[in-house]
């Protein structure tokens, strides 16, 4: 019952990923790309009508983290309570942008929303993977001191960096420059994803050069895995050993290097989509292999006095765990249709939808 | 310790209040722009689909900052009460992920198409993304309710050695006798709040001379809906709720009711006075004799127990508060229901329009449904004090063990400053979409 919540829980963020990406990724591009107001207006035609619907794939997947491993939940959002909040006000900043810009014409005032809009867009896709570095790398459970814990033995608490910025010591912050890598893949990646979108939905003049961003920004993205993997072993010094045992997991980062290595490709696609298609294979194939080489593993102790938190210590009990396999297999049947709805509707390039024009 | 728990509960009573000013609306008027769709795919009269394609732009406006501060919500369980949602996540967390999956799902997929797709969909299917858009919101309500309602009345559980509230029975968090009620009587006040905002832009219209076709049917309609659900939230939802809580919470009721000490043969009801905690008594009272007996049981001399009888730990913790929340709410219907069947009786006599006073009473009352909903909630909200979960759980036991006063107040201060910027946009630009008007045949 808890591998199955387990599984639910990462699709369910994995699909978040994917989608509310590509508004985050569109977001930078409209920061740093697009300089003309035709442009701009492509960029929010192409995630106006979908941001929302995509944005409550975190609530819904936070709400089944609650209602399954209600420990974890606890744990976690008390322990990383400041960047927790932070994102959240974020994520209010760049829904405030993107719905406000056009409601009055005026040059600062949209000029005002769009840097709202885009900076937190930034900010939020660093922080994303920043969040990722965290789960990894684990922290100090039971806010250890000298071998003592302070607190119950799953609960913590973490300032946002420490004076070392170093994943290695006893205190631990959310920023080191471990946790600020994988922000950065994170940035670069959900650059190249939004770019992909953008490229799929519109037919703005600035398609041609996203191609030759995503191209570029493809090898930073490649250099920066290797960086990566190559210093992984500092924070898990076993960090194959999942793999070596099961075998078929291979598949996740298989289809990690199938999607990275495809948008090398992204000035002969045939069709628009395809880019789309890769980036979003590189995601989740990305989450997927990072949280298999965990597993079963969702929070790991950096000290030896308190235990990791797996998946089976932090469920909610089992009969609470069986009633929630029904309604919640109705429930996402109603939500693929929805979305197969949504999207069949808005189907083919968004550049006449208006958005945001009142 | 005691700064901390008191900036936890400033944080998420500050949040929630700012966030429900939003959802009251959406699910009220959700139901009134299905209305007037409605009535134009009946009538075929542009009148009407102009008056809802007017209301969607609110409607997006108000939603939008529904959602942006409904996500803190979901968040604060987590961050500002960890050790709550740890013991009870197992049996609060089935209600609020059903509604993620069930509602959100469906309002916001449903609501970009009904903002953006009446061309490409038709007025037939935009008139049912609109309704699905309406059901989703009336489903969110539902099971926030049902979450309450487990928090007044825990109901299907039991309580593992170590402290964890463990779920036995998923139907009784849906068969709890103090679901539907607590849910009627949120609804129909929801209802209220948007008769109020559409029958007070009418006025404004009517007054300015204005869209005044348009300004004579907001008017209309505003009353006619404000009127029926101003009874029903009093009678028989209110009683019914009201009941409930003498019933499973007589030291909540007796601190509401403002009843310091028990009365052979019949307590009276409280009309104004002020509750003087320290020498148990209220000064400058004004109350009807056993008239709150009646109300209660039917029978002019019941007893009703007061604060009296109960342990001093488990009175609410804001006995003041409390009272003044409950006799705010209670003003404020009784004032509704007045000016309601005023408007109606003048509407009946053909001469609403041209009422002035009538009018700019309606214009007026724009705020109090609000204030209403608000010390409503804050009735039920006070009243469970001490608790969390009622006489299981004390709401100092759930609280966040490992997150400091400083970083809360930090927070706290940081909403604060953020709501009060979204307020002011929101208020520009709601200003700005009623002052422009409805347009005339966009379809």
């Amino acid at each position: 019952m808890e591998l199955f919540w387990y599984i639910v829980l990462m699709c369910m963020l994995a699909i978040y990923v994917i989608l509310d990406g590509y508004d985050f990724g569109a977001g930078i591009i409209h920061l740093f790309f697009a300089k003309k107001e035709k442009d701009k207006k492509a960029i929010t035609n192409a995630i106006g009508p979908f941001w929302d619907a995509n944005e409550v794939w975190l609530i819904a997947a936070g709400g089944v983290l609650f209602f399954a491993f209600p420990t974890l939940y606890a744990s976690s959002f008390s322990g990383f309570y400041l960047p927790l909040i932070i994102i959240l006000w974020l994520l209010i900043f760049r829904a405030v942008g993107l719905e406000l810009r056009g409601q009055i014409h005026n040059k600062m005032w949209e000029s005002i929303w769009d840097k709202a809009f885009g900076i937190s867009s930034l900010l939020l896709a660093l922080f994303f993977g920043v969040a990722l570095g965290n789960v990894v790398r684990g922290v100090n459970l039971g806010n250890v001191v000298n071998g003592v814990s302070t607190h119950e033995a799953h609960y913590f608490f973490l300032p946002l960096w420490n004076p070392t910025f170093s994943p290695q010591t006893e205190q631990l912050g959310i920023i080191d420059w471990f946790t600020l890598l994988l922000g950065i893949i994170g940035v670069v990646s959900l650059t190249i994803h939004g770019a992909n979108w953008i490229i799929f939905k519109t037919n703005s003049n600035l398609n041609n050069k996203l191609k030759r961003i995503v191209f570029n920004l493809n090898f930073v993205l490649l250099g920066l895995i290797v960086i990566s993997l190559l210093i992984w072993h500092i924070i898990e010094p076993k960090p194959f050993h999942n793999f070596l045992s099961n075998p078929w997991l291979w598949i996740f980062p298989v289809i990690t290097l199938i999607g990275v290595l495809g948008l090398f490709n992204v000035k002969g696609f045939k069709k628009d989509g395809y880019g789309f298609l890769f980036s979003s294979l590189f995601l989740f194939g990305g989450l997927t292999s990072t949280v298999a080489s965990i597993f079963p593993k969702v929070l790991p102790s950096t000290n030896t006095v308190n235990p990791d938190l797996t998946i089976y210590n932090v469920a909610a009990h089992d009969y609470g765990l069986s009633v929630g396999v029904y309604w919640f297999i109705i429930a996402i049947i109603l939500v693929i249709a929805y979305f197969t709805i949504q999207y069949r509707v808005f189907k083919g390039k968004m550049d006449d939808v208006g958005y945001g024009e009142h | 310790m005691e700064d901390m728990l008191f900036y936890d509960r400033m944080q998420f009573a500050f949040t929630i209040t700012f966030h429900y000013l939003f959802p009251q609306l959406t699910m009220g008027l959700s139901l009134m722009i299905v209305y007037f769709k409605w009535k134009f795919l009946r009538t075929k009269i542009d009148k009407y689909n102009d008056a809802a394609k007017f209301w969607m732009k609110i409607f997006a406006l108000n939603f939008a900052m529904g959602v942006v501060t409904g996500i803190p919500m979901e968040f604060q369980f987590g961050t500002n009460w960890a050790k709550f949602s740890e013991l009870t996540g197992g049996i609060i967390g089935q209600t609020l992920a059903m509604e993620g999956m069930f509602s959100f799902f469906l309002e916001s997929s449903f609501l970009g198409l009904f903002l953006f797709g009446e061309k490409l969909l038709g007025h037939k299917l935009h008139f049912v993304t609109g309704f699905l858009v309406f059901l989703g919101s009336w489903a969110s309500g539902y099971l926030i309710i049902a979450t309450h309602s487990w928090m007044q009345y825990p109901v299907g559980y039991e309580i593992l050695e170590n402290g964890k509230f463990v779920l036995n029975n998923f139907s009784a968090l849906f068969s709890n006798p103090w679901l539907l009620p607590s849910y009627l009587h949120n609804q129909l006040a929801s209802i209220i709040t948007s008769s109020f905002v559409v029958s007070a832009v009418g006025a404004f219209y009517l007054l300015n001379k204005k869209h005044t076709e348009f300004g004579k049917l907001f008017v209309k309609t505003g009353v006619i809906f404000g009127l029926i659900s101003s009874v029903l939230v009093a009678f028989p939802t209110g009683d019914w709720t009201a009941k409930n809580v003498a019933k499973h919470q007589p030291v909540t009721f007796a601190a509401m009711e403002g009843i310091f000490e028990t009365e052979e043969g019949g307590s009276e009801i409280v009309l104004i006075g002020q509750p003087n905690v320290l020498e148990k008594k209220l000064d400058n009272k004004i109350a009807v004799p056993n008239v709150l007996s009646f109300l209660t049981y039917q029978k002019w001399d019941a007893q009703i127990k007061g604060l009296n009888e109960f342990n001093e730990e488990d009175y609410p913790t804001n006995i003041p508060g409390l009272y003044y929340a409950y006799h705010i709410m209670v003003g404020l219907g009784t004032i509704f229901i007045g000016i309601m069947l005023l408007a109606n009786i003048q509407l009946f006599r053909e001469k609403l329009y041209k009422t002035k006073w009538i009018l700019w009473g309606l214009m007026f009352m724009l705020p109090f449904p609000y204030i209403a909903n608000t010390t409503g909630w804050y009735t039920a909200e006070l009243g469970r004090q001490p608790w969390l979960v009622y006489n299981l759980l004390r709401t100092a036991e759930g609280a966040s063990p490992t997150v400091s006063s400083g970083n809360t107040l930090f927070t706290l201060l940081g909403f604060i400053g953020l709501y009060l910027l979204l307020g002011l946009l929101f208020l520009i630009l709601a200003g700005k979409i009623i002052n422009k008007g409805p347009q005339l045949n966009q379809s």
